[in-house]
C-alpha cells in the first residue's frame, strides 16, 4: 500500500465513473424516453471525459461531436416526432427485474473474476512519440497509411446508411408535381406517338374520262 | 490493485459494470424500442471503453494505436446502425402506430 494518497487523476476517475454509472442507470430506468435520452447524453459526455484521462483526446472529442451532436439529437428528434403512448411501457417493468438483475449480476461477476486478477497493470508507459506528435496526429498517420482501405470501407458504409435511412423513410406526396427523370428517359416513341393508318383520299372518277384516281403524272 | 493508483483493472471493471447495466436495460425495457436502442449504444460504449483502456496501458513495443483505431471504426458502424435503426423505427411506427416489441408478432401467424 505505497500510494494510498489519491492524486488528481484518481479522484477524477472515481467522480467520472460514478456519474457515468449513475447516468446509465437512469437511462434504463427513466420513466420518460426524453429523460432517458438526456441521461444518455450525460453518460456519453462523462465517458469522453474518462477517455481524456486515458489520453485519447481525438476519440473523446469525436464521441462528443458524433454522439452528443448527431446521434443523440437524432434520438431526441425521433422521440419527439413519434406520438408514443408511454403508459404501456411500464407494464411488466418490475416483473422482469429479478431475472434482469440476476443476469446482470452474473455478467458483472464473471467479468470481474476474469478482469481483476489478470490485468493489474499499474503504470501506463509514457510514449515519447505521443508527447512529440500528439494523439490526433498519431491516429491520423495510422489511419491514412496502414488502415486506408478499412477507412474507405467505413466511408462506403456511411453512404449506405445515409441512402438506407432516406429510402426507408421517404414518403411520396400525392399532390407533388415533380417529374420522374428515369421515367422520362425510359419513354419509348410508341408511348407518345401513335401512327394511324388513314386511307388516301380518293377523288371520285369523272364521268366520261379515263383517268385513274390519283393518276401518275 | 490499491485504491490510490488507477490500474487497467479499474477501467475494465467500469466497462464490465456498464455492460451489465445495459444488459439489465435490455431486459427491463422490453416494450420500448427506443430505450432498447439506447441500451445497445451503452453496450458499445462499454466495449469502446475497454479498447481505449487497453490501448493506453499497452507496453511501448506493442501496436498501441490499434485499439483507438478500432474504436474509431466502431463509432462509424454504431452511427450507421443507430441511423438505420431509427429509420426502421419510424417506418414501424407509421405502419403499426406502436413501438411495443412484444406486439411485433405478425410473423408468428
Amino acid at each position: 500500500m505505497a500510494s494510498i494518497t489519491m492524486n488528481n487523476t484518481t479522484a477524477l476517475f472515481y467522480v467520472f465513473s460514478a456519474v457515468l454509472l449513475l447516468a446509465s442507470f437512469r437511462v434504463i430506468t427513466a420513466r420518460s424516453t426524453v429523460h432517458a435520452a438526456l441521461f444518455l447524453v450525460l453518460a456519453f459526455f462523462t465517458a469522453s471525459c474518462l477517455w481524456m484521462l486515458l489520453s485519447a483526446e481525438f476519440l473523446a472529442i469525436t464521441l462528443v461531436l458524433v454522439y452528443v451532436g448527431a446521434v443523440m439529437v437524432l434520438f431526441l428528434f425521433v422521440v419527439m416526432m413519434l406520438d408514443i403512448n408511454t403508459d404501456s411501457f411500464r407494464e411488466g417493468f418490475w416483473k422482469h427485474f429479478p431475472l434482469a438483475g440476476l443476469v446482470g449480476a452474473v455478467i458483472a461477476l464473471e467479468l470481474a473474476l476474469v478482469l481483476l486478477p489478470g490485468f493489474a497493470v499499474t503504470q501506463a508507459p509514457v510514449d515519447p512519440a505521443l508527447a512529440k506528435l500528439g494523439n490526433t496526429r498519431m491516429l491520423g498517420i495510422e489511419i491514412y497509411t496502414k488502415y486506408l482501405y478499412p477507412l474507405q470501407i467505413a466511408a462506403v458504409l456511411l453512404l449506405v446508411a445515409i441512402i438506407a435511412a432516406i429510402v426507408l423513410t421517404l414518403r411520396e406526396r400525392k399532390d407533388s408535381r415533380h417529374l420522374d427523370a428515369s421515367e422520362q428517359v425510359r419513354t419509348k416513341a410508341s408511348d407518345r406517338l401513335r401512327i394511324v393508318k388513314v386511307a388516301p383520299t380518293i377523288t371520285a372518277p369523272k364521268s366520261g374520262s379515263g383517268d385513274t384516281p390519283g393518276g401518275a403524272a | 490493485m490499491t485504491l490510490g493508483v488507477i490500474t487497467l483493472g479499474h477501467y475494465l471493471s467500469l466497462g464490465g459494470i456498464l455492460f451489465a447495466l445495459s444488459v439489465i436495460g435490455v431486459f427491463l425495457n422490453r416494450r420500448n424500442l427506443i430505450v432498447l436502442l439506447m441500451a445497445i449504444e451503452l453496450m458499445l460504449l462499454a466495449v469502446n471503453m475497454n479498447f481505449v483502456a487497453f490501448s493506453h496501458y499497452l507496453p511501448l513495443e506493442a501496436d498501441r494505436m490499434a485499439g483507438q483505431i478500432f474504436v474509431f471504426f466502431i463509432l462509424t458502424v454504431a452511427a450507421a446502425e443507430s441511423a438505420i435503426g431509427l429509420a426502421i423505427l419510424v417506418v414501424l411506427f407509421r405502419n403499426r402506430s406502436s413501438i411495443d416489441v412484444s406486439k411485433l408478432d405478425q410473423l408468428k401467424g
